[in-house]
């Protein structure tokens, strides 16, 4: 079997415990001194590729664990938290503060960081938790020409390179069975990704930390959707308490509901 | 049973479409044609996905559906009672019966190259977020993913951040793909429609990866993603023993389906499968009933958009009230029961 060489992408998000709230000119979401982390879904890919490498759940061992981020400046700290949880190295593409990228520009970037660093195994989380999109996984199967498992809640490696993946859908679960090279997308069940120890964070430091644009990588950041507003959902009010069952049942029924 | 609330509300809009649907294709000068990709299952349509021919018909324009798989005309003899829907293209061929994405969307690519369609549009399902970005890379379009409104033929509405923000988006590409929110377009309902129903394009892909198995809950409930009544529960109900025992009965007098939060499925309380929010199922029922939920922002993101929202939980400063119409501050483990019986008494 193929050693592994994992390429872990992962994005810098608003903290999932943050409220986001809609700038003034409705534009986008207010983002200046707002919490930021790791994606949640990222956390479990860097948690399983490092679990894939301390269990020797891969006949062929891991090779590298290489985390990638597009992001400002500040993506660097996700960049070394996964080097914390474990990574070996990571990349960082600079791109200015506020000129996000679209998934397909993403898919495109890392299909060439993927061709660069010579992966096999791309885990990715299913979505990120800012524009909710779930895209980029799929799309850079499809750009690579590779097999494609969304959703992972296991992934087991089998005999010939063979990897053997359970994946959440609609109404219970499925299985499917690929072989490297492989992009994988990752599901909350998949695993409790780890904190970082203090000394595993200070190790983390000392990682290498590569810098590139997306120049490097022959692409520009081509949008194809243009954010025409960004608004705030229709509140929502609650309608007040009542005091029992039967005030419940009654004022369902008042609301047109049972 | 099928929401049949919802399937009479689909009649009018999807009718007064259909009688504009020439004027809509004069004014914008150019031919609109919108392929609704349905998902199906040993020949039966996948109810759900019959939304997509409710926003294809939003885009005005041509509107065909697609099926394909092992049985893939006997689900489209279906599809093609659906009004306004001009054509519904087949590919009979186990292959794809899994809907597995390696072949599947170069299937999609040469069909879609084939009819010249300007939009494709597929539900935000398992299937469709496995599917659809695989096929949008394949014709290098920038996917627009759950939307929940259509504006016009390149404008489209859809949440983000967890449904605390809505975007507005225009798209420049040639090809528009969407996966759509099927709780905010009605499913068609096959009627008296008269589609033609042709043979579609089948490169023959052959897959790299293999379908090995699957493990689907079976229930007699209604559909989660569907249903007009939702009885959810959390970490309140403290154990799978207690779960079942509280909100089965529950579900079965008001003829609802089971959904969870997070807490509880991680907790083991209640399959994944169940789990309503911002990563599992978004529902939009008629009446959502949240049981010992406290209402986190992944959890409201999945559910907020539901008719009545009902909330039984012992904390009274549980955010969950916040957005509830209808709140009961006390214990689930003596109210729910009640509220059981009574629902059943008063039918």
């Amino acid at each position: 079997m193929s050693a592994l060489r994992i390429l872990v992408p992962v994005k810098r998000v608003i903290d999932y415990a943050v409220k986001p709230r809609v700038n003034k000119t409705q534009s986008a979401v207010e983002t200046a001194g707002v919490k930021h982390s790791m994606n949640p879904f990222d956390e479990l890919s860097v948690e399983e590729a490092v679990r894939i490498r301390e269990k020797k759940r891969a006949a062929g061992g891991v090779e590298d664990i290489c985390a990638i981020s597009a992001g400002p400046a500040k993506a660097q700290d996700i960049l070394r938290t996964a080097m914390a949880m474990g990574a070996d190295r990571g990349i960082h593409v600079e791109v200015k503060e506020g000129d996000d990228l679209e998934p397909l520009t993403v898919a495109k970037m890392l299909q060439k960081a993927v061709e660069k660093e010579k992966s096999n195994l791309v885990i990715l989380g299913k979505q990120s938790i800012d524009d909710d999109a779930a895209q980029t996984g799929p799309m850079l199967a499809g750009l690579l020409g590779w097999p494609q498992a969304t959703q992972a809640s296991k992934i087991e490696f089998g005999e010939g390179d063979s990897v053997t993946v359970t994946k959440e859908v609609d109404g219970g679960v499925e299985t499917v069975r690929a072989r490297l090279p492989l992009v994988v997308t990752t599901d909350l069940r998949l695993n409790e990704p780890r904190y970082a120890s203090l000394p595993n964070i200070m190790k983390a430091k000392k990682k290498k930390l590569d810098k590139v644009t997306l120049g490097d990588f022959g692409l520009e950041n081509e949008k194809r959707l243009k954010v025409v507003r960004v608004t705030e959902p229709p509140a929502r009010q609650g309608g007040g308490k009542v005091e029992n069952v039967d005030g419940l049942i009654g004022k369902l029924k008042e609301l047109g509901a049972l | 049973m099928l929401p049949t609330a919802r399937q009479l509300l689909a009649r009018p809009r999807l009718g007064l479409v259909t009688s504009s649907l020439h004027l809509a294709t004069g004014r914008s000068g150019r031919f609109l044609s919108t392929l609704a990709i349905l998902e199906q299952r040993d020949g039966q349509l996948n109810a759900g996905s019959l939304s997509a021919l409710t926003a294809a018909a939003k885009l005005g324009g041509t509107v065909h559906g697609f099926i394909a798989g092992s049985k893939a005309s006997a689900a489209a003899e279906q599809a093609a009672k659906v009004g306004g829907v001009e054509q519904i293209i087949t590919v009979d061929n186990e292959a794809y019966e899994k809907g597995l994405a390696e072949n599947y969307a170069p299937l999609l690519v040469e069909n879609i190259k084939k009819g010249s369609y300007t939009h494709v549009i597929t539900g935000h399902t398992a299937f469709g977020k496995n599917v659809a970005p695989r096929l949008a890379a394949l014709l290098d379009s920038q996917q627009i993913s759950d939307v929940t409104s259509i504006e016009d033929e390149k404008t489209f509405v859809r949440p983000i951040y967890a449904g605390n923000a809505i975007a507005t988006v225009e798209s420049s590409d040639a090809v528009k793909i969407l996966t759509i929110r099927g709780t905010a377009f009605a499913p068609a309902v096959p009627d008296s429609g008269k589609a033609s129903i042709v043979q579609g394009v089948d490169p023959k892909a052959g897959s790299t990866s293999e379908w090995v198995s699957e493990n689907l809950a079976k229930s007699d409930r209604p559909d989660l993603a569907t249903a007009s009544k939702v009885v959810s529960g959390g970490r309140g109900l403290k154990s799978k023993e207690d779960f079942d025992k509280v909100m089965l009965p529950l579900a079965d007098a008001l003829g609802a389906a089971v959904g969870a939060s997070r807490a509880a499925v991680d907790s083991g309380y209640a399959d994944n499968s169940l789990q309503v929010g911002q990563t599992g199922k978004v529902v939009a029922p008629q009446l959502y009933m949240a049981v010992g939920i406290s209402g986190a922002i992944q959890h409201l993101a999945g559910m907020k958009d539901s008719k009545v929202i009902a909330a039984i939980n012992k904390d009274a400063d549980a955010p969950i009230f916040q957005v509830a119409d209808v709140g009961l501050v006390g214990d689930l483990f003596a109210n729910v029961p009640e509220l059981t019986e009574k629902v059943k008494a008063g039918q």
